[in-house]
């Protein structure tokens, strides 16, 4: 699916990126620590979080993930923002909680990737 | 070696939000330098968890990292309290960082066993009290 797709599914709100909604996205991770993404994620392109900090951004940015989902309704601030666009991120923003989100895309076709 | 390049960096330890920087620029340097994805994800992978250590165990310190035709290079040379029992570190999960590191989605205990996972070698020199020293070599 495209992140256009990932969006529509979730009806999630772009913050950063409308102009690269039609980037491909293979498989999804989904997790709150850091430290566990950079262990487990292997070529994932969405990581889904409730954390919101600019570390979120440069994990995503050294996991060349395409595309972050903060769930439960969280917007990171201006800074966090601005980082994700200067690394050509995606970022989009869902009021449903992490279950569900992972749950919705699942559903959908989106893997959770080689373990 | 005389086509090695050589990049320093100073890790500063006050400042969580900034923590990452220096990996972020390495990433972007190799990728300029046209070294292959999947060594340029293995050492932004561990150097950037090299870097977080660095920012919440030791008050910052300075990472090197050589660049030569076969071969990337990271050194990670803190003053922090040292590593008291380096085996015991490396166990998947175990950590000593605060609650409050872990509110901004680290210490899962998964730092150091994840740059070893990511490199060919990793040494640890480490003495309490004086500081850390870590070597981690990916072959390109």
């Amino acid at each position: 699916m495209t992140v256009k797709d990932a969006k529509e599914i979730l009806g999630a709100r772009v913050l950063v990126g409308e102009d690269r909604l039609g980037e491909e996205v293979r498989s999804a991770c989904g997790s709150d620590m850091m430290s566990d993404v950079l262990a487990f994620s292997k070529d994932h392109s969405i990581l889904l979080t409730g954390l919101c900090n600019p570390q979120v951004i440069r994990t995503a940015e050294m996991l060349d993930i395409v595309c972050i989902i903060f769930v439960r309704g969280k917007k990171p601030d201006e800074m966090t923002l601005q980082m994700a666009e200067d690394s050509g991120l995606v970022v989009l923003a869902t009021g449903h909680r992490m279950f569900s989100a992972c749950g919705m895309l699942y559903k959908a076709g989106l893997g959770g990737g080689a373990v | 070696m005389d086509d090695a390049i050589v990049l320093n960096y100073e890790i500063s330890g006050e400042d969580f939000t900034r923590a990452g920087e220096a990996s972020s620029d390495v990433k972007k340097k190799l990728k300029q330098m046209g070294v292959g994805p999947e060594a340029i994800r293995k050492v932004a992978i561990a150097m950037y968890e090299g870097e977080i250590n660095m920012v919440i165990h030791a008050n910052g310190g300075k990472i090197t990292v050589e660049i030569t035709p076969d071969q990337i290079i990271m050194i990670l040379d803190d003053v922090g309290p040292g590593i008291p029992d380096v085996e015991l570190a490396m166990q998947a999960g175990y950590s000593t960082a605060p609650d409050e590191v872990r509110s901004l989605g680290f210490g899962a205990g998964m730092g150091l066993p994840n740059m070893k996972k990511y490199t060919d070698t990793m040494e640890i020199d480490t003495r309490i009290g004086v500081g850390t020293k870590i070597t981690m070599v990916v072959m390109i």
